[in-house]
């Protein structure tokens, strides 16, 4: 850990193996001083306990990292960091600060942990509860403040520290909606000067894009999907990513633009060249709807199916469709409200061709190729 | 419900002190039959120093009068002398000391009290005599560790008693609540040396080795036995002292190293 | 979800609500558990002999035995905090083999007759004790009937209450503070004394006042123990025994006088005992 400055600008390249029960983790994971990864993943993935791995809280059963050319730990070499002296900063969902130290000893206590005498220690956090916009609450107690204060006085403990890494684990996921809003701005900004590595664990799409530099989706301890957001936005290969980013995702066997689907049915696609088996993705605001069979038209896609449902999804009305295949179709309120769709309605779907999104199915994860160690980390399809 | 369990309990905690009461009260289980024979249970009161005589005394009593049941409390005369006006039930009292007895009778709880035995103090020591204690005049010396009745009971006046007569002082480092607990002291090696009775280094056998006081510096101390004016079992508490202060009580006495009245 | 300022406020005006109303099957119980508590005291009171109660407070072998009461129970109050809080903290926070053994070791002086502890001690620290020889023969120090030996009863039997109260706040704890503490930078010692301590700090003081009230009124196991001497080992509950004997009436002054300073000490504290519940 440097005094001033920035950290030492050291890459994190590990690669985990954990074991909780019948549990397994086996991801590799790299980042860059300066990128932000954000790990997605449903309830059970994995992600707070990659998260804890790599702070030191949870033994690896096996694997390696190394943190700024320094092994932390290494399986084999029976190498390990207790997490004190690892210089990992953390922070938790819960802001975990001290209840009985008021925000500027909380913001203090790593520094005086290491020996820092008190008026220095405290001047430094005092500049640093300044930064987060918080210089006028300095004497209050945690139980004083509010969930987004909390937080803010949370993230500076950990930055005035300067680490090397800085993992945060669900950091807006305590908060309401409208405080949620402004924090995720201000923790941008954050993490945008913070010189080092940030791994952010979040189960929030939204806030994976914003903050996000690249993603990394974890199902059932492995990876399933890497690369920037936007390419794993339009290229989903899981239904979890789908349903994360709002997607209709189909497996298929594609030849000559017609792709046969596993589930069943065709789709027409604009794209000739990709052949074998394939994803492909479908906006629902592509798909539109009709309540009597469309007269042939430009569309090169036209079937039938069953309305199962309709929810508000924004300004929107997402509506569940089951057939061959099945899809969510976005259509206006008003346009709902035209045309009186209840459930077990008999609808018909049309989409133009261009709009299908075809992909192999190859294994790779995308444009960005994460782990270090081509053995692990592969996403299983 | 919990109201119900709650009068359930209190009705047993009331049951269980009745069931108690009755078996000390048993007033109609203690009186003698048309034959002359005694039965019921007789609660006798001791000096802890009679413990072992008086054990004895009870066993042979039981034989001869078979149908009684002989209860001992052996503690310290003057807490029993407490106890028995504060009103604990028991038949006979016999006390080693006249003053316990004494304040029995000004209360109304005991008549007629009978000298039965003396008894005269000893130097207690444990086998090894880690103090090397030889004499009374041991016993000042510094350093050693020695036990003493306090002063309140019986065995504690009598020893202030012996070093009155000869002339020393002896600074205990404990003062123990009866004449037992001075000899478990003793036992367990803890002290030094310790005064007891001579009944004690007796009874003890192996376990302690005593040293005679000279007759002239020792102070002895009278046993008086009396029945209880509110006693249960007034017959058979009477054929109790009878029996104490027949030739039989006597033999068992003096073998126990009471000296006569 | 609101910030950490509502639902306290919330929950405390319920309580208050929720507390108005008791319904009667546990009033009435309640109503007779403390005029059970209530008569023995009420008997105490009564009865004292209220005009020779000057006299005897003053006289000076009260006053050692109260003296010494109050030393030692405190003594052995700092003796179980200095060895009994680690102990705790072995208890809740290790995973040693041995500790359901160890757990059950420190309950032993609670179901164990305070005389029979008294002998215990007697066979391991006495003159001829497995401990107390060597103590004897190379150091020439011998520990029964000495305060110190007061003490230590009054430390044996007192112990668990404070170990058992401080173990189950530590497995009650938030292991996460003491994880937040370890990623901030903080050795393991660290954390107990800044983190861990201060997040138990109103157990250990419930905890430490229940085995101070325990050492004071200890009986059995100092009379075996340590004896009874005025003004070395005769503490205050020895001494009403000893007067229960020939002095009744003294033995009742005794024990109102025992009762009126524990009862102005445990109240003057129980404003800090009484402050516990969620830290934050």
């Amino acid at each position: 850990m440097t005094g001033d400055g920035d950290p030492a600008s050291g890459a994190l390249q590990a690669w985990v193996v954990a074991r909780q029960g019948a549990f397994e983790l086996d991801v590799a994971v790299t980042a860059v001083p300066g990128e932000v990864l954000a790990v997605l993943g449903p309830n059970g993935a994995g992600k707070s306990t990659l998260l804890r791995t790599l702070a030191g809280l949870v033994p690896l059963a096996d694997g390696q990292v190394r943190l700024s050319d320094r092994v932390l730990d290494d399986v084999p070499a029976g190498i390990r960091t207790a997490p004190e002296h690892r210089g990992i900063g953390l922070v938790f969902q819960d802001y975990l600060l001290f209840p009985h130290l008021t925000a500027l000893d909380n913001v203090a206590y790593g520094l005086r942990a290491r020996g820092v005498r008190r008026t220095a220690a405290r001047q430094s956090a005092r500049r640093w509860l300044d930064r987060v916009g918080l210089a006028g609450h300095a004497s209050s107690r945690p139980r004083q403040l509010s969930g987004g204060e909390a937080q803010r006085v949370a993230l500076a403990r950990a930055l005035v520290l300067r680490p090397h890494l800085l993992l945060l684990d669900e950091p807006l996921a305590a908060l309401d909606a409208g405080t949620r809003l402004s924090l995720r701005t201000d923790l941008r900004r954050h993490l945008t000067s913070y010189g080092g590595p940030a791994i952010v664990v979040t189960h929030d799409a939204v806030e994976a894009m914003v903050l996000a530099d690249r993603l990394m989706v974890l199902e059932h301890g492995r990876i399933v999907q890497e690369g920037a957001p936007a390419e794993v936005a339009r290229h989903p290969r899981t239904d979890y990513v789908a349903s994360l980013v709002g997607v209709n995702l189909y497996r298929g066997t594609a030849r000559d633009g017609r792709v046969a689907l596993d589930g069943g049915g065709t789709l027409v696609a604009a794209e000739h060249a990709t052949t074998g088996p394939v994803y492909v993705a479908l906006r629902p605001s592509a798909v539109a709807l009709h309540r009597q069979p469309p007269t042939p038209g430009s569309p090169r896609n036209t079937w039938t199916g069953t309305v199962s449902g309709l929810e508000a999804v924004g300004d929107r009305v997402r509506v569940a469709v089951t057939g061959s295949p099945p899809a969510f179709a976005d259509i206006t309120p008003a346009a709902a409200a035209d045309l009186g769709l209840v459930a077990a309605d008999q609808v018909w779907m049309t989409v133009k061709a261009s709009e299908l999104v075809v992909y192999p199915i190859t294994g790779d994860g995308g444009d960005d190729e994460g782990a270090a160690e081509p053995d692990h980390g592969r996403p299983t399809t | 419900m919990p109201m119900v369990l709650a009068g359930v309990a209190l009705a047993g905690v009331a049951l269980a002190g009745c069931g108690n009461g009755s078996g000390s009260n048993a007033a109609s289980g203690g009186s003698t039959s048309p034959a002359g024979a005694l039965s019921g249970t007789v609660t006798v009161f001791a000096a802890a120093s009679l413990t072992g005589s008086f054990g004895t005394l009870g066993k042979q009593f039981e034989a001869a009068h078979p149908g009684v049941t002989v209860k001992f409390n052996f503690a310290a005369s003057s807490a029993l002398a407490e106890s028995i006006s504060q009103g604990a039930p028991a038949d006979v009292f016999a006390s080693a000391s006249t003053k316990s007895m004494d304040s029995a009778v000004e209360s109304g709880d005991a008549s007629d009290p009978t000298t039965f035995a003396k008894n005269v103090m000893e130097i207690a020591v444990p086998p090894a005599n880690p103090g090397a204690v030889n004499g009374l005049s041991d016993l000042t010396r510094s350093g050693l560790k020695i036990a003493l009745c306090q002063p309140q009971v019986p065995c504690g006046t009598t020893a202030l008693e012996v070093f009155d007569n000869a002339k020393i002082t002896v600074k205990p480092v404990t003062l123990g609540a009866d004449v037992k607990a001075v000899l478990t002291a003793v036992q367990l090696g803890e002290v030094d040396a310790g005064v007891v009775y001579r009944t004690d280094v007796q009874a003890a056998g192996a376990k302690v080795k005593g040293i005679e006081i000279p007759a002239g510096q020792n102070a002895s101390t009278s046993y008086p036995i009396a029945t209880l004016t509110s006693a249960p079992n007034a017959a058979a508490a009477r054929a109790f002292v009878d029996y104490v202060l027949s030739a039989d009580g006597t033999k068992v006495l003096t073998e126990a190293g009471f000296a006569n009245p | 979800m609101t910030g950490p300022r509502g639902p306290d406020r919330l929950s405390s005006e319920l309580r208050q609500a929720r507390r108005a109303a008791t319904p009667w099957p546990l009033a009435a119980p309640a109503v007779l558990a403390v005029a059970f508590l209530l008569l023995p005291l009420a008997g105490l009171l009564v009865r004292a002999p209220w005009r020779s109660l000057g006299s005897l407070v003053g006289d000076p072998l009260v006053r050692e035995a109260l003296r010494l009461s109050l030393l030692s129970a405190s003594l052995a109050t700092a003796l179980s905090l200095l060895v009994g809080v680690p102990l705790a903290w072995v208890l809740a926070r290790t995973r040693l083999p041995g500790r359901p053994l160890l757990r059950a070791l420190v309950t032993l002086p609670l179901v164990l007759p305070p005389v029979v502890g008294g002998v215990a001690l007697l066979l391991a620290l006495g003159r001829r004790g497995i401990v107390g020889q060597y103590l004897d023969a190379w150091f020439g120090i011998t520990i029964p009937f000495t305060t110190t030996a007061v003490v230590l009863a009054e430390t044996f039997v007192a112990m668990p209450f404070l170990v058992i109260t401080v173990e189950g706040a530590l497995r009650a704890a938030d292991v996460r503070y003491e994880e937040a503490s370890a990623s901030l930078g903080a050795s393991r010692w660290t954390t107990f004394r800044r983190v861990t301590l201060p997040l138990v700090a109103p157990s250990v003081t419930a905890g430490a006042v229940l085995c101070w009230a325990r050492a004071l009124g200890e009986f059995g196991a100092t009379i075996t123990f340590a004896g009874n001497f005025p003004g070395t080992t005769q503490t205050m509950p020895i001494a009403v025994y000893i007067a229960l004997e020939t002095d009744p009436d003294a033995a009742i002054a005794l024990s109102l006088v025992l009762l009126v300073v524990s009862i102005t000490i445990l109240t003057a504290l129980r404003d800090r005992i009484v402050r516990s519940g969620p830290v934050g």
